[in-house]
């Protein structure tokens, strides 16, 4: 009754013994996340609370039959820590880390090709399987378990305000998960809907995008083809000014392309719920969910 | 991160990426420097700013005396040049690109980006060369030749070839042209490039292959590997509380509205500023003050919002996950006992240790209005404007 981790997941965390990999690893294991092992090269043999930790992934594999990495790694040496949990087999990769070059990610992304691993992110707040694992940095206590409606989304903090308006509705989640907010990201808009629509458990899907890039259009057409599950979508961005970035490396309308109003107008042609005004989010759902 | 036209072509020719003669100046003097020792006539002067369109908005003329030079960079230096990617109040004009002038026998138009759906990087060119190409993408995409290349494999002589053939090009510069296309391969590569576009490309008389323009933009999340680029960094191009942000990382961009807004998180920062907009009034800004801010950093946000004179009220909205509701409010009050805050301020705030964060804005003493949720706040938004 979820997409991607649950009870079965072990989670090792890519630089576990830095501050933020710490205290996000702390919280992961205090919602109930089965945390195995740490990496951090040059203090393998180190333990951080009771978690060992290796100098190298594919010996913490072999140690402790991790099958899930979170990155903490700096932008500098992510995508090298990516390429390494891939090179290990590890099934679910999710990079939390925000400001990895683009050319990086453009190697990583050809890399994988033909590999087994899924990539989550980078630039994401991670996955949560509402009440059994939470594998990143989003609050859990906003969260509701048990379903019926999975949650994808290309940004943080604007997860947390849907989620948050869908819990205050009595609505619960079966899967949140942010894929990125970066130009070139590992699992897109398509797995997850396509993952949500073979789910049983899940009902119903929320999609969150925002400008830049085709993704919405491409996943809307995925819908309309695809998913008979109902879907109600939001897109942030209707004042952003063409040619700036807002914020996120991907948040760019170039040219003609990227623009909210042209998401908007492929997602209701594809019978999406949109949702105009966030402020009405939570009412919106319980009108389309329950 | 963009650059000049002068600063990308002394990239280009470190590259071996032929240019036309030439030389930046800042004053019509250095100008006519420039022009004597190029020793030739005509020759262009380009005003230097960072947007397009600078040939209609009266920005690039010929010269054919040293006299003309003169009177030219006179009359660009320092005016406010208005073109269709500068928006309306234009901008000001600090020095020109004296050039020699070729005899031009074809204009071609080519670029370089990374492809964000097929993770390549895509090499786009065109025989409509010199024109608006989102104008020949728009009307006629089969005119622009694209090839896709995997970093992997690297840019090899078979893509060379499909672009060349595919902008129909005489044997004699076929040669010329795959040396250019190879080094400017190069180029992107190691600097981390976002945009390489050469509009015009040009084929003289002589059959040589130079690139009469440059237009290049830097992955941001790169700068730390090119210390050389950050030195071509002008901020006479960018808006001055654009630049005051930056130095305290905060990501803030300026817009013409007069509701500030500071959100955190760059997804949530947009839907804000919708919702203003929903209530019938404009975002003045965009500002995130991203995921780790600091009460200092909130202070340094809030005092950058009310340098912007547009600003009538402000509205902020915090959904706390790693930014602690108790440290954003401590920041606030911090910046409304510095500065002085003399328009209205809406908050909202969610999430983590919000009970902290709501007792320390009550117990301050400040005129703070708050809301309890995303529909209240724009309800207050809304009555703010309303006046």
């Amino acid at each position: 009754m979820s997409i991607f981790v649950d009870n079965n997941t072990r989670l090792l965390v890519q630089g576990i013994t830095g501050k933020e990999g710490q205290f996000h690893t702390q919280q992961c294991a205090a919602y109930g996340t089965n945390v195995v092992a740490g990496v951090t090269p040059g203090k393998g043999g180190q333990k951080m609370d009771d978690i060992p930790v290796f100098n190298t992934v594919l010996e913490a594999v072999a140690q402790t039959g991790a099958n899930c990495s979170m990155i903490f790694v700096p932008p500098a040496f992510a995508a090298d820590a990516i390429m390494e949990a891939a090179d290990a087999g590890v099934d679910i990769i999710v990079a939390i880390t925000e400001g990895i070059p683009v050319m990086d990610m453009i190697k990583v992304k050809n890399t994988m090709t033909g590999k087994t691993s899924r990539l989550i992110g980078p630039n994401c707040p991670g996955i949560i399987t509402p009440g059994r694992c939470k594998i990143g940095i989003m609050p859990g206590p906003i969260h509701k378990p048990g379903g019926p409606v999975g949650v994808v989304s290309r940004s943080g903090t604007l997860t947390y305000e849907v989620v948050h308006q869908l819990t205050l509705q009595g609505i619960g989640q079966t899967t949140c998960l942010g894929i990125g907010g970066d130009p070139v990201n590992g699992t897109n808009f398509i797995d997850c809907l396509d993952a949500f629509e073979k789910d049983p458990e899940t009902t119903g899907i929320v999609m969150v995008g925002e400008i830049g890039g085709t993704a919405e259009e491409e996943a809307s057409e995925f819908i309309k083809q695809q998913v008979t599950k109902p879907v109600v979508g939001f897109i942030a961005g209707l004042t952003a000014p063409p040619g700036r970035r807002m914020g996120h490396a991907g948040a760019i309308i170039s040219g003609s392309s990227g623009t909210a109003q042209a998401k908007i107008e492929a997602m209701k042609a594809s019978g999406i719920h949109i949702c105009e005004n966030l402020g009405m989010f939570g009412e919106l759902c319980s009108e389309v969910f329950l | 991160m963009k650059i000049h036209e002068y600063q990308a072509k002394e990239l280009f020719k470190k590259y071996n990426i032929p240019i036309p003669d030439g030389g930046v100046a800042f004053n019509p003097d250095e100008a006519k420097k420039v022009a004597e020792n190029l020793g030739q006539f005509p020759v262009v002067v380009k005003a230097q700013i960072h947007a397009g369109g600078r040939g209609k908005g009266g920005g690039v003329k010929l010269a054919g005396s040293i006299d003309e030079v003169s009177g030219i960079a006179e009359e660009i230096i320092g005016m406010n040049l208005i073109t269709h990617q500068t928006g309306p109040q234009g901008k000001r004009v600090n020095k020109v690109l004296v050039e020699q002038g070729l005899n031009i026998s074809t204009e071609l138009y080519l670029s370089m980006i990374p492809d964000r759906a097929t993770a390549k990087i895509v090499i786009m060119a065109s025989q409509a060369g010199g024109m608006d190409i989102e104008e020949v993408a728009a009307s006629t995409p089969e005119k622009i030749i694209k090839v896709f290349i995997d970093p992997l494999i690297g840019i090899q002589p078979f893509h060379c070839r499909q672009v060349a053939f595919g902008l129909n090009l005489s044997s004699s510069v076929m040669r010329p042209f795959v040396s250019m296309l190879a080094s400017l391969y190069r180029l992107f590569i190691d600097y981390d490039c976002s945009l390489v576009e050469i509009n015009p490309l040009v084929i003289t008389a002589e059959d040589a292959v130079i690139a009469l323009d440059a237009k290049m933009d830097f992955d941001d999340n790169a700068l730390y590997r090119h210390k050389d680029i950050i030195e071509y960094r002008d901020t006479d191009e960018e808006d001055p509380l654009e630049v005051e942000a930056s130095k305290f990382h905060l990501n803030y961009i300026k817009l013409d509205g007069n509701i500030g807004n500071m959100v955190n998180g760059a997804g949530l920062a947009m839907a804000t500023m919708d919702i203003i907009k929903l209530a019938g009034a404009e975002p003045a800004n965009f500002l995130d003050v991203g995921g780790g801010a600091s009460a200092e950093m909130v202070e340094n946000g809030f005092r950058i919002m009310l340098g912007d004179r547009n600003v009538k009220g402000i509205l902020i909205n915090i959904f706390g996950g790693i930014l602690r509701c108790d440290v954003l409010a401590e920041g606030v009050v911090h910046a409304a006992e510095k500065t002085g805050i003399n328009v209205p301020v809406v908050i909202r705030m969610e999430g983590t240790n919000v009970e902290q964060g709501r007792k320390i804005l009550a117990e301050s003493g400040l005129s703070l209005i708050t809301a309890s949720d995303m529909k209240d706040a724009a309800h207050k938004v809304a009555q703010l404007v309303a006046g």
